[in-house]
C-alpha cells in the first residue's frame, strides 16, 4: 500500500520537476507566453478549465487515497463482509449538480470568445493578406498592395491583420502559437483568421495538419515590426525593381543562370503573381532557408543541388536541370543579395 | 432426430417466423441490421445533399431528371412491397403455394424496377453524357442511387435462392423466419426509395 | 470426459477446430490472440516513432516511413488491437454473464472474427509495398493524392474488418435482448454486459458512417469519382464529417467496455455491490447518446464558424457530467469495502487517476477557444493516450487478469503481474504527461522531426524513455502469460469470490456453458446465492436436451474470398490480371453466402442422457 502511493508521489513530483525545468518552452514559439490577442484569449481559457479541473482531480484523489488507506482488507478480517450499499440519492445529486455548474462556468466564456475570435467586422478597414498553403511553403499576397512574399510574413504591431487562407493542394493548418491559435487552410474554401500582435518580434509559425513527408519542415515566420517600419517595408518592396542589376559580377552571372535554367517559371522575383514555387523577392532577408535551415550560402548551395535532402517530397526536386556546384554557387550569390528593404528581421523588436 | 419434428409441427403456429428462438433472433437481428443500414443511407443522403449543386459545369439535376419514369419505378417498388405483405399473410396462414406466388410477383416487380433503373442510367450516360466522373454531383448521384439499386439486386438474388431452395419442401419453422426477414428487408429498400424519389428527384426537379 | 479428449488432439485437428469453431469462448480466445498480436505490432511501431523523436532532427527513419509508421500505429491500435481485445473479452464473458449457452448467431460471430482478421492482415500486407501514410484519420485530399497503394490497403483492410465488427455488434445486441437467463432482467445485468450492449448500439450506428466514408474514398482513388476532388466540385470536409461521425462514437466503443470491466473488478475486490448501479447504467447510456452529438469537436479549426463551434463545445463538455458520475460511483464502491489489491485491481485503481487526468484534459479540449492551441499538437496526443491507454489499455489488462482464470484456466502470477503493472504505469505517465507541455510549447503532432533549440529536447527524451518502460511492462506481461500456462496449476472455478454468473459455471467451462440455465434472483446473482442461498445457482429448468450450433468452415472461406477480392480492387488499375482476383474472390465470397443459404444448418442436440453422464 505504502509502496504504491509512495511511488505515485515520487512520480508526480518528478513530472513537476520536469515541468519546471523545461519551463514554458522557447520564447516566440510557446503558447504559454502569449504575445497576441488570440493566444492571450486561448491561454485564459486554458487556465480557467485547468484550475477547475485540478480542483476536481484533487477531490477525486483525496477520496481515492482515503478509501484505499481506510478500507484495505485487514489482517484477521478476511471474512468480513462489508455492507452492500445500493447508492445514495443525496451524494449522487451532489456529484451531478456540481459538475454541471462547473461546466457552465467554463462554457460561458468559451462561447463569448469563440464569437470574438471569429469576428470579421473590422476586416474591411484592416490589412488583409491572402495566404496560400503549399506543400511545403507558405505564400503571402498583401491584398491591394502589389506585394507578394513567401515564408516570412511582415505585419505591423498592434494592428489586426486578417489572413484569408486557402490551400493549393492538401489541407494545411496555420499555427503561430505565441500569437494565435490555429486555423485550417483548406483547398475547398477560404478561412479567415486575424492576428493582433502585442509586441515586435519574429514569431515561429508551423503547419499543424499532416500534409505529407515534410509536414514537420513547413515552418514560417511572422515578423512583427512597428507601424513606421512596416510602412517603410511596404514602400521598399513596392519600389523594388527586379530588373535592377545586382552589384557583384557573380550575382549578375547567377541571375543569368537563374533565367537560363528557367527557375523563373516557378519562382517570381517581384510582385508577379507566379506562385508555383516560393516568391523570392526578399530571399536574402529571409530568417531561415526553406523555413528551417540556417540562411547560409553553403546551405543554399546544398538545397539547390539536392532539395530532397532537406525537404523530402518537395515539389522542386527533379523539376529543373541538374546544376554544377559552381553554377549553384553563382545562383546562390544572386539569391542572397535579393534584399529590397532596409527593414529586416533584425528590426523586429529584440 | 427430434428437431425435424419440432420444425415441422402437425399444425403450424400462427406466427411461424417467430416460433423458435432462432426465428426470434433472426427477426430482431434483421431489425438491428436495418438500423445500421439507415445510418448507411443517411450518410449517403448527407453526402448527396452536400454535393448536389457541385456540378462543375456539367449537367444539373433540373436538366437531367424526368419524373415520368421515376414515378413509374416508385409505383413498381411500392406495389412490390404490398405484394410481399400478401406473401407474408399467406405464410402466416401456412399457405405455401400462395406465398410463393406472391413472392414471385414481388421479385418480378423488383426486376422490372431494376431494368428501369439500368435504362435510366444508360440514358444519362449515353444520352446526356452525365457520368460517375463528370462532377462531384455525378459521383454522389450514382453512388446513392446505385447503392439502392445494389440493395435491390441483392434482394432479388436472395429471394430467388430462398424460393428455389424451398420450392419442393414447403414451409417449416426453419425457413419461415428466412422468408420473413427477406420481406422486412424488402420493405426497407422500398422506404429508402421513397426518400430517394423525394430528395433526389422531386427536390432536384423543383429546386 | 469429452473435455479431456479435446486437449489431446493433434495440431491439425486443433487448428481445424479453431478454423471452424462457432463457440463464443473459442472465438473470444481467437480475438484475444489476434488482438494481442496486433497490439505488439502497434507497440513496435510506437517504439520506432519514439526512437525517431529521441533527439532533435533525428534521422532514424525517413520522413515517408515515419508517416507510414504513425498511420499504421494509430490504425492498428484502434481497429486491430483495442477493439478486438475488447470484443474478445465480450465474447468470452458476456454470454456467461447473462446465463446464455452461446450468442444469438454463432455462425455470424465466427464470420465477424475472420473478417476482422483478414482485414487486419490485409492492412499489414501493405508494408511490403508501402503502407498508408495519410494518418489514421486519412484526411482527404492527402489520402486521395497519396501515391502508391498504401491508402488503398487502408480502405480495403478497414472495410473488411469493419464489416466484421458491425456483425459482432448486431450479434451481441440480439444475444442480450433475446437470450438472458430466466430472471435476468435488464436492470440485473452486470455492468460489463450493459456496456457491451450499449457499445453494440454504438457500433451499429457508427460503423456505417465509416463504411460510406471508405466507399467514397475508394471510389475516388480507384474509380476516378470526384467526391473529394475540388476541381470537380468535390469537398474533402465531407470525409472529415463522416470519419468523425464514426470516429467519436468509436472512442466510446473503446472506453465503455473498459468502464464495464472496472465496475466488475471494483465490486468484486471491494466485496461490495457497485455503488449507484442504476446511475451507472444511465450514465453509460447518456455517454453513448451524447457521443453521437459531439463529433465536430475534432473539427474546431476547420472553419465551421462560431455557432457550430459553440454548440459542439458545450455538448462535449456535457459528457463530463455522466463520466464524473461514474468516477464518483467507483470511488464510493471502494468506500466502506474490504479492498483486496492484486494485479487486476492495480490496473483498475491506476485507471482512476490516469483517466481522470484524461477526462480533465477532455474538458479543456472541449473549450473551443483553447482548442485552437491544443488542436493537432502534442497536447491532443497526450490527451487521447491518457484516455486510450489510461482507460482502454488499463481496462483490457485489468479484464485479462480478472478473467484469465475463466478464459485460460490459470491465475496469472502476482509477482510478474505487479512488475508488469509498475513498469507500464510509470512508463505510461513518463511518456505522455510531458507531452501536454510539448504541445503547448509549440510542437504539432505527426512531426517527423522537431528542430534543435526550440526547448523540446528534454520533453521528448523523457517521453521516449517512458516508452521503453511501457515496452518492458508488456514483455513482462507476455512472460507472465506463458509462465502461468506452463508452470501454474489450473485455477479453481471461482478464484476471486465472484459475484456474477460467469463464476458459477464449472471449470473448465463446458462447451454448452450451463447444463441447466440458472435462475437469477437479483443483481450479482452468484453473490446472492452465496450470502442468502447455498452458494450455487438454482436451476431454472430440468436437465434436458441442449440444442447446439454446428461448426463451419464457411466463415473462414467467405472472409478469404473478400480478402482476395480486396487485392483485386487494389490492383485492378495496374493490371488486368487483378480482375481474376477481384471476380474470383467475390465468387468465393458470394458462393459461400449461397452455400450458407442453401444448406440447412439445424445444429445438433446434446441428449439429456449424455449430460447426466457428465460429472458435476
Amino acid at each position: 500500500m505504502k509502496g504504491w502511493m509512495g511511488k505515485f508521489k515520487v512520480l508526480s513530483l518528478l513530472s513537476l520537476v520536469a515541468l519546471f525545468l523545461s519551463a514554458c518552452g522557447m520564447e516566440n514559439l510557446t503558447a504559454l507566453d502569449p504575445k497576441g490577442y488570440g493566444a492571450e484569449k486561448s491561454l485564459d481559457l486554458i487556465i480557467l478549465p485547468t484550475v477547475i479541473m485540478l480542483f476536481v482531480l484533487l477531490i477525486v484523489m483525496v477520496i481515492f487515497t482515503i478509501a484505499l488507506v481506510r478500507f484495505r482488507k485487514k489482517k484477521g478480517q478476511e471474512d468480513f463482509v462489508p455492507k452492500q450499499v445500493e447508492g445514495n440519492k443525496t451524494l449522487e445529486t451532489v456529484w451531478t449538480v456540481i459538475p454541471i455548474i462547473l461546466i457552465i462556468i467554463i462554457a460561458v466564456p468559451t462561447i463569448i470568445y469563440t464569437f470574438k475570435l471569429a469576428d470579421e467586422t473590422e476586416a474591411k478597414d484592416s490589412l488583409n493578406v491572402t495566404v496560400t498553403g503549399n506543400q511545403y511553403w507558405w505564400h503571402f499576397n498583401y491584398e491591394g498592395q502589389e506585394i507578394q512574399t513567401s515564408q516570412d510574413l511582415y505585419i505591423p504591431v498592434g494592428q489586426k491583420v486578417y489572413l484569408n487562407m486557402k490551400s493549393s493542394d492538401v489541407i494545411h493548418s496555420l499555427w503561430v502559437p505565441t500569437l494565435s491559435g490555429k486555423m485550417d487552410v483548406n483547398p475547398e474554401n477560404e478561412n479567415t483568421l486575424y492576428i493582433e500582435a502585442y509586441e515586435e518580434g519574429v514569431y515561429w509559425g508551423k503547419c499543424a495538419e499532416l500534409c505529407g513527408p515534410s509536414h514537420s519542415l513547413m515552418d514560417f515566420k511572422i515578423v512583427v515590426v512597428s507601424q513606421e517600419e512596416f510602412d517603410q517595408w511596404v514602400a521598399d518592396l513596392q519600389n523594388f525593381d527586379p530588373e535592377t542589376q545586382p552589384e557583384t559580377q557573380t550575382a549578375v552571372d547567377g541571375r543569368a543562370l537563374f533565367e537560363e535554367n528557367n527557375c523563373i517559371a516557378c519562382h517570381a522575383v517581384g510582385s508577379s503573381p507566379v506562385q508555383v514555387g516560393p516568391n523570392l523577392t526578399n530571399f536574402g532577408e529571409r530568417s531561415k532557408l526553406a523555413g528551417v535551415e540556417e540562411m547560409t550560402k553553403d546551405k543554399l548551395i546544398e538545397w539547390l543541388l539536392d532539395p530532397e535532402s532537406i525537404k523530402p517530397g518537395n515539389n522542386m526536386t527533379g523539376k529543373y536541370p541538374e546544376l554544377s556546384e559552381e553554377d549553384a554557387a553563382l545562383i546562390a550569390d544572386y539569391l542572397l543579395q535579393l534584399k529590397p528593404s532596409e527593414i529586416t528581421t533584425e528590426d523586429a523588436g529584440n | 432426430m427430434g428437431h425435424d419434428h419440432s420444425l415441422n409441427p402437425e399444425t403450424m403456429p400462427h406466427n411461424p417466423e417467430k416460433a423458435t428462438l432462432e426465428g426470434k433472433n433472426k427477426f430482431l437481428g434483421l431489425w438491428f441490421f436495418l438500423g445500421g443500414e439507415t445510418v448507411l443511407f443517411a450518410s449517403l443522403f448527407g453526402t448527396y445533399l452536400a454535393l448536389k449543386n457541385s456540378t462543375a459545369g456539367g449537367p444539373t439535376s433540373e436538366e437531367l431528371f424526368g419524373l415520368e419514369l421515376v414515378f413509374l419505378m416508385t409505383m413498381l417498388l411500392l406495389t412490390s412491397s404490398l405484394t410481399s405483405v400478401y406473401a407474408m399473410y399467406h405464410m402466416k396462414n401456412n399457405n405455401f403455394k400462395k406465398m410463393q406466388l406472391w413472392l414471385g410477383i414481388t421479385g418480378l416487380l423488383g426486376l422490372v424496377f431494376l431494368g428501369c433503373e439500368i435504362y435510366e442510367f444508360y440514358h444519362y450516360i449515353h444520352g446526356e453524357h452525365f457520368t460517375f466522373r463528370s462532377s462531384a454531383f455525378g459521383s454522389a448521384f450514382y453512388t446513392l442511387v446505385g447503392f439502392h439499386g445494389g440493395h435491390v439486386l441483392f434482394g432479388l438474388l436472395w429471394l430467388s435462392a430462398l424460393m428455389i431452395r424451398n420450392a419442393k419442401r414447403g414451409l417449416n419453422l426453419y425457413n419461415a423466419p428466412k422468408f420473413n426477414t427477406f420481406s422486412l428487408y424488402w420493405h426497407f429498400i422500398d422506404v429508402v426509395w421513397v426518400f430517394i424519389f423525394t430528395v433526389v428527384y422531386l427536390m432536384g426537379k423543383v429546386a | 470426459m469429452s473435455i479431456a479428449t479435446t486437449q489431446n488432439k493433434s495440431f491439425t485437428a486443433a487448428l481445424w477446430d479453431y478454423l471452424t469453431t462457432v463457440d463464443h469462448k473459442k472465438i473470444g480466445k481467437l480475438y484475444i490472440y489476434a488482438g494481442g498480436f496486433f497490439f505488439l505490432l502497434g507497440g513496435l511501431e510506437a517504439l520506432i516513432i519514439r526512437i525517431q523523436l529521441i533527439q532533435p532532427e533525428n534521422n532514424f527513419i525517413s520522413a515517408g516511413l515515419y508517416n507510414e509508421m504513425i498511420t499504421m500505429h494509430g490504425t492498428t491500435m484502434i481497429f486491430l488491437a483495442a477493439m478486438p481485445l475488447l470484443l474478445g473479452l465480450m465474447n468470452a464473458v458476456m454470454p456467461l454473464q447473462i446465463g446464455a449457452r452461446d450468442v444469438a448467431f454463432p455462425f455470424v460471430n465466427s464470420l465477424g472474427f475472420w473478417l476482422f482478421l483478414f482485414g487486419g492482415i490485409m492492412l499489414n500486407v501493405s508494408w511490403l509495398t508501402g503502407a498508408p501514410d495519410a494518418g489514421w484519420t486519412a484526411y482527404s485530399p492527402l489520402s486521395t493524392q497519396s501515391p502508391g497503394h498504401g491508402v488503398d490497403y487502408y480502405v480495403l483492410g478497414l472495410q473488411i474488418s469493419g464489416a466484421g465488427t458491425l456483425m459482432g455488434g448486431i450479434n451481441f445486441l440480439v444475444t442480450i435482448v433475446n437470450m438472458r437467463a430466466p430472471g435476468m432482467t435488464y436492470m440485473r445485468m452486470p455492468l460489463f454486459t450493459w456496456t457491451t450492449f450499449v457499445v453494440s448500439v454504438l457500433i451499429l450506428f457508427a460503423f456505417p458512417a465509416l463504411t460510406v466514408g471508405l466507399f467514397l474514398l475508394m471510389f475516388d482513388r480507384m474509380f476516378d469519382a470526384a467526391f473529394f476532388d475540388v476541381t470537380l466540385g468535390g469537398n474533402g470536409i465531407i470525409w472529415q464529417h463522416l470519419f468523425w461521425i464514426f470516429g467519436h462514437p468509436e472512442v466510446y466503443i473503446l472506453i465503455l467496455p473498459a468502464f464495464g470491466v472496472f465496475s466488475e473488478i471494483f465490486a468484486t475486490f471491494s466485496k461490495k455491490r457497485l455503488f449507484g448501479y442504476t446511475a451507472m447504467v444511465f450514465a453509460t447510456i447518456l455517454i453513448a447518446f451524447l457521443g453521437f452529438m459531439v463529433w465536430a469537436h475534432h473539427m474546431f479549426t476547420v472553419g465551421m464558424g462560431p455557432v457550430a463551434n459553440s454548440i459542439f463545445a458545450v455538448a462535449t463538455m456535457a459528457i463530463a457530467v455522466p463520466t464524473g458520475i461514474k468516477i464518483f460511483n467507483w470511488l464510493l464502491t471502494l468506500w466502506g469495502g474490504s479492498i483486496t489489491i492484486n494485479s487486476a485491481m492495480l490496473w483498475s485503481l491506476a485507471f482512476i487517476p490516469s483517466f481522470t487526468i484524461g477526462g480533465m484534459t477532455g474538458v479543456m479540449l472541449a473549450t473551443s477557444v483553447a482548442d485552437y492551441q491544443y488542436h493537432d499538437s502534442y497536447f491532443v496526443v497526450a490527451h487521447f493516450h491518457y484516455v486510450i491507454v489510461g482507460g482502454v489499455v488499463f481496462g483490457i489488462l485489468a479484464g485479462l487478469h480478472y478473467w484469465w482464470p475463466l478464459i485460460f484456466r490459470r491465475v496469472l502470477n502476482e509477482k510478474l503481474g505487479k512488475l508488469a503493472f509498475w513498469t507500464f504505469f510509470i512508463g505510461f505517465h513518463l511518456t505522455f504527461f510531458i507531452q501536454h507541455f510539448l504541445g503547448l510549447m509549440g510542437m504539432p503532432r505527426r512531426y517527423w522531426v522537431f528542430l534543435d533549440e526550440q526547448g523540446l529536447d528534454t520533453g521528448n527524451l523523457i517521453s521516449t524513455i517512458g516508452a521503453f518502460f511501457m515496452a518492458f511492462g508488456v514483455i513482462v506481461f507476455l512472460i507472465n502469460a506463458f509462465y502461468s500456462w506452463f508452470k501454474e496449476e489450473p485455477s479453481p472455478q471461482d478464484p476471486w469470490g465472484g459475484r456474477t454468473l460467469e463464476w458459477a459455471v464449472k471449470s473448465p467451462t463446458p462447451y454448452y456453458n450451463f447444463k441447466q440455465l440458472p435462475l437469477v434472483r437479483g443483481l450479482d446473482p452468484l453473490w446472492i446465492e452465496k450470502t442468502e442461498g447455498n452458494g450455487k445457482m438454482t436451476p431454472a429448468e430440468p436437465v434436458g436436451d441442449i440444442h447446439m450450433p454446428n461448426g463451419s468452415i464457411i466463415p473462414f472461406i467467405m472472409s478469404l474470398g473478400f480478402f482476395i477480392a480486396g487485392f483485386g480492387f487494389i490492383y485492378h488499375n495496374d493490371t488486368n490480371l487483378a480482375y481474376i482476383l477481384l471476380f474470383g474472390g467475390m465468387a468465393i465470397a458470394l458462393g459461400s453466402m449461397l452455400a450458407r443459404s442453401l444448406k440447412d444448418d439445424l445444429g445438433y442436440h446434446i441428449s439429456k442422457e449424455e449430460l447426466e453422464r457428465e460429472a458435476d
